[in-house]
């Protein structure tokens, strides 16, 4: 969005141009614009036959900033959190220098778009997938800040979320360095710009929100009540109604917890029988955290409102019984 | 390490000026006395003539800071990134003249190898979250003004919550143009917190002419009465900052 004139005849790079880098010496050669935002252009790109990403910028300090966190998460073990860092160079076109980074290429359709062609199905596996991610960013020190729907990519087969674009990657503690009004906890009068794990636990919220509202929609009143009016005009969201609100508010201090009570309202309650939540599985239950505790214990009473039921209905049949016979024993003994 | 602080004018109108002195000189008099100054234009259907496109780059050209043009739905967001911006930029500002001087001539952060260059990032990104900024937030309030205001407030008060997440101090201060007597007003002192702008924004008159230039002069000492109070207790971080610049 800034210097956009700048950028665009700067980092306007035709198909089939060569890049070589001044450093490294590696040639790379455009194959086609992926996307571009405020940070610069990436492009499709080949070297040696295998297809990698290149992001360019004017701005060098972005590139430089990106590069950092992109080399502090292939410190992390089994990483899939960023696309992995390939090269890091500069490039001296006709229009000056300008410096780039290339990096795995990450193919697939975005995160709204792989839904409307799956289906719904595949929401909440992809949200439990995204949680377990984002607990293994956190844990690294990172907040991810810039999280929405276009930096989310499905690859696969089998379907796997990862997310692209590390320009608002920020330290925790530090204040968001990129963020985006509808997914910014900021902009809804919700919180401050602090990179903490709640942060992102409120993108993640509203990224459910958004995949019933494709076309998002804009403050008016703001707050909790807006965001709350729009879930209860969804059936999709009033199924996991708490776990969102709870992520707007705040209330989860880590990916961790959002995820557990995001799998427990998916867990089918029919599926548990009055039978098997009972004694039996007690002890099981209780080692359980404290989430799943709570749907057990709401089984476990509408088995306790049976059973009082079917205990009336035994004292009847007991009662009935007992007065047939007192009432033979009567007409017996009459002279 | 740098303790200095970095001061920024950050100027938002929608329009050419019509009176006084001329801005893009006054902006440049800013620089010389290391201030750096943005400018927001604002645009709302209606686009901004040609004149008034050139003195918005003109001033943040010569005030050494950013500037961009905007609809106002897209203010808030274009006014944090603009002052992070221009606040990145003074700092590697200072960092590239601590290469020079470690280094020698014409090295900058650029001319350093990738690798080398991260390093370096960190303490530019290191220093964005901690230094000390203040900003002088001057609002052109001309009549054709007058239905961007409330968009304006809320991208002020969108700015100290971003701007205040920082562990770094903020200042800010709001002047608007032209006042009601004079050619420029102060609508708000010094103060890192911006939420009582909601009360005196309300009030707000607007008035036909855009003296920018005489506001940019005002805003310049604004600032200059402050460092004389303040340096009766850090005498030494103002000079070092005026020596880095």
């Amino acid at each position: 969005m800034m210097m956009n004139h700048t950028l665009k005849s700067q980092c306007k790079v035709s198909p089939g141009t060569s890049i070589t880098g001044k450093w490294h010496s590696q040639t790379y050669t455009i194959i086609k614009e992926l996307g571009f935002g405020a940070n610069g252009v990436v492009y499709l790109a080949k070297h040696k036959n295998t297809h990698v990403a290149l992001k360019m910028s004017d701005n060098g300090m972005s590139i430089t900033s990106e590069v950092n966190v992109l080399k502090s998460f292939a410190k992390v073990q089994g990483h899939s959190l960023g696309p992995s860092l390939l090269d890091v160079d500069d490039w001296q076109s006709n229009g000056g220098r300008i410096s780039f980074y290339v990096m795995e290429y990450i193919q697939g359709p975005e995160f709204l778009a792989f839904i409307q062609m799956k289906g719904k199905s595949w929401t909440s596996v992809l949200f439990l997938q995204l949680l377990n991610d984002l607990d293994l960013l956190h844990a690294t020190g990172w907040v991810f800040g810039d999280l929405k729907p276009e930096n989310l990519i499905v690859t696969g087969p089998p379907p796997k979320i990862r997310c692209i674009d590390v320009g608002g990657t920020t330290i925790q503690g530090r204040a968001i360095k990129e963020f985006t009004e509808f997914y910014d906890r900021g902009y809804w009068g919700l919180g401050t710009r602090k990179a903490e794990p709640s942060y992102d636990l409120f993108a993640v919220a509203m990224i459910m929100i958004n995949t019933a509202y494709p076309k998002r929609f804009t403050k008016t009143i703001g707050g909790l009540k807006q965001l709350k009016e729009a879930i209860r005009q969804k059936p999709e969201l009033l199924k996991v109604e708490k776990v969102i609100v709870k992520a707007l508010q705040g209330d989860y201090a880590n990916a961790r917890q959002m995820r557990t009570d995001l799998l427990d309202t998916m867990v089918e309650k029919p599926a548990i029988s009055p039978r098997t939540a009972g004694v039996g599985n007690q002890s099981l239950k209780q080692t359980q955290q404290k989430n799943t505790k709570k749907s057990a214990t709401v089984t476990r009473q509408t088995y306790r409102r049976k059973k009082k039921k079917s205990g009336w209905m035994e004292f009847f049949f007991i009662a009935v019984v007992l007065g047939l016979l007192y009432a033979w024993y009567t007409f017996n003994n009459l002279p | 390490m740098y303790t200095g602080k970095i001061r920024q004018i950050l100027l938002i109108t929608d329009g050419c000026s019509n009176q006084g002195d001329d801005p893009i000189a006054m902006a440049a008099l800013a620089n010389e006395q290391g201030i750096t100054v943005n400018v927001i234009g604002v645009m709302e259907q209606d686009v901004i003539d040609e004149k008034g496109i050139t003195e918005i780059e003109g001033i943040a050209m010569s005030g050494g800071g950013v500037s961009q043009i905007v609809y106002a739905e897209r203010l808030s967001q274009t006014v944090q990134m603009v002052t992070r911006k221009a606040m990145n930029q003074t700092i590697q500002g200072v960092v590239n003249r601590q290469l020079q001087e470690i280094l020698g001539r014409s090295q900058t952060m650029e001319d350093l190898p990738p690798e080398k260059r991260g390093e370096v990032m960190e303490v530019v990104d290191e220093l964005g979250e901690t230094v000390e900024l203040e900003v002088l937030i001057l609002v052109d309030t001309s009549a054709s003004m007058k239905h961007k205001l409330p968009t304006v407030k809320e991208a002020l008060l969108d700015l100290s919550l971003s701007l205040n997440a920082r562990s770094g101090d903020n200042q800010f201060s709001v002047y608007v143009f032209p006042g009601k007597k004079n050619d420029v007003e102060k609508l708000l002192d010094w103060t890192p917190k911006l939420q009582v702008l909601t009360s005196v924004f309300s009030q707000l008159s607007t008035g036909g002419i855009t003296p920018t230039g005489p506001a940019l002069k005002t805003a310049l000492s604004a600032f200059n009465q402050k460092p004389s109070l303040r340096s009766l207790l850090s005498r030494d971080d103002e000079s070092y900052f005026e020596e880095s610049m």
